[in-house]
């Protein structure tokens, strides 16, 4: 879909949206202006992306494209088809089975009502992979756009710290 | 019977689902032909309604129906009053609830007043946008201190002065005994609380099965049975024909037990109406407005207390805005009277409130409910006291405390559960020698302090006390069942928002049964799995269904042990329960699952005796005779930098006492979650109003919730004063963290800023930069 293909398209039109998301292409017919955050969840039925603002401020809706952290609910489905979703649903390695960071989360008790926390795991997974060392205060900062009303944060920070450093054991490298 | 998950820090049983997007809330359900809602609510705090067109948004594309006041016809009735006034002698209340669509008359910004149903959320809310009301704007009483004067506007017409309610309640006589003072302290505060904000926001889904004769309601409650119950008398249906269930919520901290929302009572009614199942799901900017606050109290309070700084009495006139309507009755206005009297005694008590309408969202209870604005009041009133007196505010507190061996002790006035306020137990030296040495007061004041002052630096130390009344009545119940599968079902008619239940209950059956804490299956907050029950709130989930679960799962276990002893044909005595089996003391191989005695205790041929019940099965239920009465105290060490006036907390101390730990991992985080709204509520928050009633920041972006960057690491601590009103001996967590935190933040900034030296005193909360810029150039002007 290109940007000149839109412009022609009005918002009662529908237009149709192909989305690879956890390694899965969707394709779904859709008003243009659909949100990505209502794509995911009304159309592909991936319900863990969480709806907290629509706009943009807590972060619960965060998802990953093309590996980095972005807002769902303020990306257009149509503006996503270049991109690679990933979304809390594609963290675990298999059912039954928690993603190093999940399990962090579950040891530290990083999570009360956990309606923030699907977006929290896709941001902090991306900091991690680029951050395998971080200290408290890179931890916090980097924490610091998605809103917890539960938890204060605490426990977020401690069970992020032990995802680091198990990834860091696993390894091989100093813990 | 060898105690193995009670009391450890277990994880989480719901930790899996909720970590990988599988748990259920409401805005996950979707069903077939699902029909979306958007409401039209109204733009102004006050104004009569003289017209509504609605024939463009009816020819949209996509829309269903449209509903306004009159088209709901007997339907449309004013919401029940949930919370009836207290016993009191002279008590006024004039009781004015919320309509589900405004007719005639809208009272506040936000409440509804058309219902649009249509085939997508987007559809639903263009047609909003298409609806014409012609308005005829109403003078507006917005302000609390102006609601209350006699010639304010009126929030509704027949109730002259504002006034919602008037309560007196009076312990042995101030005005006597405060003429013998050594030091009376006297001062006006203000007190504001501001929006709950659970990430998730509210929502409705309904679905009526018309072969079934069934209606299905998802709801963003905390109270899923009386949710049943209401629905079930305004619908004219029997309870049974209504299935409540409230699934994982996504945080709740008070206003999600308000009933009922004027979407609560609509979406399942719309369902019926069409025969189709329809959401309803809030957006945040709704939530700002039709969600329930707390916001604000102004107190003018005063304490005489003797040369030694023992309290003689208090007194205190205060003004509670309860918004534009009041069904959650006097709920906060009373936790603050009860809870201002803190760990102290307090021989002479004399306290009058009048709760006030305005024109603005309805105020009911948020963590805390109220007892934040009682607890700012003593803990400053006690500050002043000390610093006129010349001794730390450690010291004034520790000569007002409560004897350990005076308990129970009775301040003899009416609490929130209609009994006279009544503390079980404490012990509250302990708890403030334990905060102190965490936070090594003595050595900050004298050593490090004087140091870093002459540095340069404001750094400032604050210690404030306080009490939480928890786990009142009614009651809770619940069923423990062994499964032919060997685990171990807990159902209970509570809601669950975060509290960790599915493992604390877990832990307590666990124990009972023999069985591994990951094996007991724990259900909340559906109404066709358990019938019975109040809800969550006032930090009473873990203490009244706890205690009504630990005695289910005891009579379990005792049936446990006689259908094993029958099937073993030996004593009771002689049989072991753990590892989910049940074998002879000394013989381990000689077993039987649990899920096998369940499968004998339900034969299905042949004949039991008289009087058998089948089933490894029992419901228990627990009504306390009052609530339990947990303490705390919290101390911290800030750094204000004087050009920004922003606040660096260098370290924070908390200790507590809930009585018995269930989960000390889970009792720690809701500490945690606590303190991190009493920091929002006392240096970030503010619901800010415009003289017309606007709320002029309702989004995320300028109603600002505390970060990680603005929390600070909490070192925590814990005493442990069993309560003697349950068996488990335990008292609610809830609410105590958010209790104390805005005296804490006005004494810490007082002291780094030796506000003293310019005779500015911090009386309002919440405080901010710019609110403190405002203060302290007022001083230097003086």
């Amino acid at each position: 879909m290109s940007s000149t293909e839109l412009s022609d398209t009005s918002v009662n039109d529908s237009v149709t949206v192909t989305l690879t998301v956890n390694g899965k292409r969707y394709t779904r017919t859709v008003e243009p202006r659909m949100l990505l955050s209502d794509f995911l969840r009304h159309e592909l039925g991936l319900t863990g992306t969480h709806v907290g603002c629509e706009h943009g401020v807590c972060g619960a809706c965060t998802v990953q494209m093309d590996g980095q952290p972005a807002r769902s609910c303020l990306t257009f489905a149509v503006q996503a088809q270049p991109h690679a979703i990933s979304t809390v649903e594609g963290l675990a390695p298999a059912r039954g089975q928690l993603h190093p960071l999940q399990e962090a989360f579950r040891e530290c008790h990083g999570l009360q009502c956990g309606y923030c926390t699907p977006g929290i795991l896709m941001t902090m997974q991306a900091f991690l992979a680029a951050h395998p060392d971080p200290d408290e205060a890179q931890i916090r900062h980097a924490l610091s756009g998605n809103l917890c009303r539960c938890t204060g944060y605490q426990h977020i920070v401690d069970a992020v710290a032990l995802a680091a450093k198990n990834a860091r054991a696993a390894k091989g490298g100093a813990a | 019977m060898s105690t193995r998950y009670f009391g450890e820090p277990v994880k989480r049983n719901e930790d899996a689902r909720l970590l990988t997007g599988a748990a259920l809330f409401v805005d996950d359900v979707e069903l077939t032909g699902m029909l979306h809602a958007a409401f039209l609510r109204s733009p102004y705090a006050h104004a009569r309604i003289l017209s509504i067109d609605s024939t463009a948004a009816k020819q949209r594309p996509g829309v269903i129906a449209i509903y306004t006041a009159e088209d709901l016809g007997a339907y449309w009735q004013p919401g029940p009053l949930l919370v009836p006034p207290p016993p009191v002698a002279g008590i006024t209340f004039n009781q004015r609830c919320q309509v589900p669509l405004a007719k005639d008359v809208v009272r506040h910004v936000g409440e509804p007043l058309v219902l649009v149903i249509a085939e997508s959320r987007y559809i639903a809310e263009d047609a909003v946008n298409d609806i014409v009301v012609d308005w005829d704007p109403l003078p507006v009483a917005a302000d609390l201190e102006a609601a209350a004067r006699p010639d304010a506007p009126r929030v509704h017409d027949d109730v002259p002065g504002n006034v919602a309610a008037w309560v007196r309640q009076t312990n042995g006589d101030y005005a006597t005994a405060s003429r013998g003072a050594h030091l009376t302290i006297k001062r006006r505060f203000t007190y504001d609380h501001g929006c709950s904000q659970p990430m998730e926001t509210r929502g409705v889904v309904a679905q009526w099965d018309n072969k079934a004769d069934k209606l299905t309601i998802w709801d963003t409650t905390q109270a899923p049975v009386a949710i049943r119950n209401g629905m079930a008398a305004m619908l004219k249906l029997s309870e049974r024909q209504v299935r409540v269930i409230a699934p994982f919520i996504g945080g709740g901290f008070g206003p999600k037990i308000m009933m009922f929302y004027p979407e609560e009572v609509l979406v399942p009614w719309v369902a019926m109406q069409l025969d189709t199942p329809v959401k309803w799901i809030e957006d945040r900017a709704e939530h700002f407005v039709a969600t329930t606050h707390e916001r604000g109290q102004i107190h003018d309070a005063e304490m005489a207390l003797d040369k030694d700084g023992k309290i003689i009495g208090v007194k205190d006139v205060f003004l509670h805005d309860t918004g534009a309507y009041d069904p959650y009755g006097l709920t906060v206005p009373l936790n603050s009277q009860c809870t201002l009297l803190g760990p102290y005694v307090v021989p002479h008590y004399d306290s009058t409130f009048t709760a006030v309408f305005t024109n603005k969202t309805l105020v009911t209870p948020y963590r805390g409910a109220g007892r934040q604005h009682g607890v700012f009041v003593m803990e400053r009133l006690l500050d002043i006291a000390a610093r006129e007196l010349g001794i730390t505010p450690a010291e004034i507190r520790r000569r007002n405390f409560i004897a350990p061996d005076a308990f129970p002790y009775n301040h003899k006035i009416i609490y929130q559960d209609f009994t006279e306020l009544t503390y079980d137990s404490g012990n509250y030296a302990p708890i403030l020698d334990q905060v102190l040495k965490t936070i090594d007061y003595e050595r900050f004041i004298k050593e490090e302090q004087p140091r870093l002052r002459a540095a340069g630096k404001c750094v400032g130390i604050a210690v404030v006390c306080y009490v939480e009344g928890t786990g009142i009545g009614p009651y809770e119940g619940a069923k423990v069942q062994v499964q032919a599968s060997g685990k171990v079902s807990v159902v209970t008619g509570i809601g669950t928002q975060g509290q960790g239940h599915y493992t604390s209950f877990a832990q307590i059956v666990a124990d009972a049964t023999g069985v591994d804490v990951t094996d007991v299956e724990v259900v909340t907050g559906d109404t066709d799995q358990f019938y019975w029950g109040a809800g969550t709130f006032a930090s009473r989930g873990a203490v009244v269904a706890g205690n009504a679960i630990g005695q289910a799962a005891g009579i379990v276990r005792q049936k446990i042990l006689s259908t094993a002893a029958e099937h073993f044909e030996c004593a009771e005595t002689d049989l072991v329960i753990e590892n989910g089996k049940v074998s002879l003391a000394g013989v381990p191989d000689h077993s039987i699952t649990l899920g096998e005695l369940a499968r004998q205790a339900n034969p299905m041929r042949g004949a039991v005796a008289p009087g058998t019940e089948p089933g490894l099965e029992a419901t228990s239920y627990f009504g306390p005779t009052m609530g339990a009465t947990a303490s705390g105290a919290h101390a911290m060490i800030i750094e204000v930098d004087p050009e920004t006036m922003m606040i660096e907390i260098k370290r924070y101390a908390v200790a507590h006492d809930c009585g018995v730990v269930i989960n000390p991992l889970i009792v720690e985080g809701q500490v945690q979650g606590g303190v991190a709204q009493g920091i929002g509520n006392a240096f970030f928050e503010q619901l800010v109003y415009s003289e017309e009633g606007q709320l002029l920041n309702a989004s995320l972006a300028d109603y600002l919730l505390p970060t990680a960057l603005d929390v600070p690491r909490m070192e925590m601590t814990h005493t442990v004063t069993p309560s003697p009103l349950n068996p488990l001996g335990i008292k609610g967590v809830g609410e105590a963290g958010a209790i104390p935190v805005g005296p804490l933040y006005a004494q810490a900034i007082e002291d780094a800023l030796q506000l003293h030296k310019i005779k500015v005193e911090l009386l309002d909360i919440p405080l901010s930069p710019s609110r403190l810029w405002e203060l302290t150039r007022a001083g230097k002007l003086e």
